[in-house]
C-alpha cells in the first residue's frame, strides 16, 4: 500500500527527516510514534504528496507519491491535528460539502454522523461542537466516502478518555472493513492497542520498528516477575525455570495478589533507544 | 467546474452565518438607497452617493471578503482539506472569486434602482469590470497572508487607497493626480459620464495596466506560496 524508501527532508539546512524506509501492507494498521518535533507530521505530508522530499522515493497504491490520479487521491482520508472543520455551518452542512465532492449520497451524512456518535448534533453548528467532538466530525468526514488508505495525525491528542475510546473503536472498525491506517501518536498506549506495526521517530531517524509486542520483547532486559504478596510484600524474582516451583507454592498457597513480568512499554523502549521520554513535549 | 460550483454553494451557506462578511456586501447598497433618498441637498450633483459609494463598494467589498475567506480557509486548516479531498486550487479560487462576483453584482443590482434605466447596464459593466479587478487583488492578498490577522492588516491600506482615493480625489487636485492612476478612480470618471463612448486612450491603459499588474501579482503569489 505504502512503500517509503531511504527519504531525506531537510528545511533551511536543517536536516528533519533521515534515511526514513518502510512498507505498509493492505489493512494494516501502522503507528508512527515519536515526540512532538520527530518529524512525524512533515512525514505524513510526505507521503500524501503535500511537501516535497529531498532524496528517496515514496510510492502509494504502488504509484509514484505525485504521480497519483484524482481517483486516487480519492481512496486517501487525511485527518491532520487541526481538524479543519467549517465552523458556521452545521454538522450536517460541513459533511454536505464533501459529500458533494467525494459523490456520495447526501443520505450517507446522517449514517456516518451516527457512527460517530455525533447523530443528535447534525444541525449543531462546528463551532458549537466540544474538541472531542470536532475529532468525530473530521473523522466522519474522513471515513464517508470510504477511503481505502486513511492517515491520522495525532486523531486523538488532547481528547479525554472516554472520547479517545470512541475513536479507537471507530479505527478498529476501519480496520476490519479493509482500510490501512497510518497513524501518528506520543500515546504509546494508543499504538500499542491498536497498531499491527510501529516505527519509533526520534529526531528524524527511525529507531526501531516492528510489532509492538516483539519490540517490548526484544528489549526485556530484566526478565523478572514480580509479585505482590497477600502480606503486602513485593517480591521481584528471575524470569527463568529456576522460579517456576517458588511461584507455584506461592501460587498454591494463596499468597500472590498481583503477578506481572517485566517487559518493557513502548515508552521505556524509547526512553531507553534516545534518552528522550515519548510525551516530554506534553 | 463541479468543485467550484461546491464551493459557491458552500460560501452561500457560511455568508449568513458570517456577519462581517455580509455587512461587507449589504453596507454600501443600503447607504446608498438610505443616502440617495434621505439627502437632497441644493447644487448637489445627480446621483452623488451612487456614483461615490459604488466606487467605494468597488474598492472595499469584494478586495476583504476575497482576502478574509482564503486567509480565514488557511488559518482554519479546511483549505488543505478542499486540496486534499481533490479540490484543484483553480476551481477553489474560480469558485470563491464568482461567488463573490455574484454577491456583489446582486449589490450592484440594488444601487442600479436608483438609476435612469437607460444606464443601468453602462452601471452594471462599470461594477462588473471593477469587481473582477478587485476580486484579483484580494485574492493576491488573501493568498499572501498566512491567516486572517494578516490579512486585515495587508487589506486595510489597499483598501483605503482604491476605496477613498476617488472620494478624495473630488476635493483634492493633488490627491486627483495620483488617484487617476487607480482602476476605481478610471471607473468612478467614467460612471460620471455614464458611457463607454467618452473613454480616452489613456482611461483604457490605466484601466489595463492596473488589470495586468493585479493579474501578473496574483500568478507570481501563486506560483511563489500556492495555496499553502
Amino acid at each position: 500500500m505504502i512503500r517509503c524508501n531511504d527519504v531525506y527532508k531537510s528545511f533551511s539546512g536543517k536536516t528533519v527527516l533521515s534515511g526514513i524506509g518502510f512498507d505498509i501492507s493492505d489493512g494494516e494498521i501502522f503507528g508512527l510514534l515519536g515526540p512532538s518535533g520527530a518529524g512525524k507530521t512533515t512525514l505524513i505530508k510526505i507521503l500524501t504528496g503535500q511537501l516535497t522530499f529531498d532524496k528517496g522515493s515514496v510510492s502509494v497504491f504502488d504509484k509514484d507519491v505525485f504521480s497519483l490520479s484524482g481517483e486516487d487521491k480519492k481512496n486517501i482520508g487525511i485527518m491532520m491535528d487541526q481538524f479543519g472543520v467549517y465552523e458556521r455551518l452545521s454538522c450536517i452542512d460541513n459533511l454536505k460539502v464533501f459529500a458533494d465532492i467525494y459523490g456520495v449520497p447526501t443520505g450517507k451524512i446522517k449514517r456516518t454522523l451516527e457512527k460517530v456518535g455525533l447523530g443528535d448534533a447534525g444541525n449543531k453548528a462546528a463551532s458549537t461542537l466540544s474538541k472531542g467532538m470536532r475529532a468525530r466530525l473530521a473523522l466522519a468526514r474522513l471515513f464517508m466516502h470510504s477511503p481505502k488508505l486513511i492517515f491520522l495525525d495525532e486523531p486523538t491528542s488532547g481528547l479525554d478518555p472516554q472520547t479517545m475510546r470512541q475513536i479507537h473503536k471507530i479505527i478498529l472498525e476501519k480496520k476490519k472493513e479493509g482500510c490501512t491506517v497510518f497513524l501518528t501518536t506520543h500515546n504509546m498506549e494508543e499504538a500499542y492497542k491498536l497498531c499491527d506495526r510501529v516505527a519509533l521517530l526520534n529526531e528524524g531517524v527511525i529507531v526501531e520498528n516492528g510489532a509492538p509486542e516483539e519490540i517490548c520483547r526484544k528489549y526485556n532486559h530484566q526478565k523478572t516477575i514480580q509479585l505482590h504478596l497477600s502480606s503486602g510484600e513485593d517480591v521481584v524474582i528471575p524470569h527463568e525455570s529456576g522460579s517456576a516451583e517458588r511461584v507455584s507454592r506461592l501460587l498454591a498457597d494463596g499468597c500472590i495478589e498481583t503477578i506481572h513480568s517485566s517487559e518493557p512499554t513502548l515508552e521505556t523502549v524509547f526512553l531507553e533507544l534516545t534518552g528522550r521520554k515519548l510525551e516530554e513535549d506534553e | 467546474m463541479r468543485n467550484s460550483l461546491i464551493i459557491i454553494k458552500k460560501q452561500i451557506k457560511d455568508t449568513f452565518k458570517n456577519k462581517t462578511v455580509l455587512i461587507q456586501f449589504i453596507l454600501f447598497p443600503v447607504m446608498t438607497l438610505i443616502m440617495e433618498n434621505a439627502i437632497n441637498i441644493d447644487g448637489m450633483p445627480e446621483l452623488f452617493f451612487t456614483k461615490l459609494f459604488s466606487v467605494m463598494y468597488i474598492g472595499m467589498a469584494p478586495l476583504t471578503s476575497v482576502a478574509s475567506i482564503i486567509s480565514e480557509e488557511k488559518e482554519k486548516n479546511t483549505l488543505r482539506v478542499l486540496t486534499m479531498a481533490n479540490v484543484k486550487p483553480w476551481q477553489y479560487l474560480l469558485g470563491i472569486g464568482l461567488y463573490v462576483w455574484l454577491i456583489c453584482m446582486i449589490g450592484a443590482g440594488v444601487i442600479a434602482t436608483g438609476i435612469k434605466k437607460e444606464d443601468i447596464p453602462c452601471y452594471m459593466l462599470i461594477m462588473a469590470i471593477g469587481f473582477v479587478i478587485s476580486i484579483i487583488a484580494g485574492a493576491c492578498i488573501g493568498i499572501f497572508s498566512k491567516n486572517q490577522m494578516a490579512a486585515t492588516s495587508t487589506v486595510m491600506p489597499a483598501m483605503i487607497v482604491f476605496a477613498f482615493a476617488p472620494m478624495l480625489a473630488m476635493f483634492n487636485e493633488s490627491i486627483e493626480k495620483v488617484a487617476r492612476f487607480f482602476y476605481t478612480q478610471q471607473l468612478k470618471c467614467i460612471m460620471d459620464d455614464m458611457t463607454f463612448s467618452t473613454l480616452k486612450a489613456d482611461n483604457i491603459w490605466i484601466l489595463v495596466i492596473n488589470s495586468v499588474l493585479m493579474v501578473s501579482l496574483f500568478f507570481i503569489e501563486f506560483k511563489k506560496k500556492g495555496l499553502e
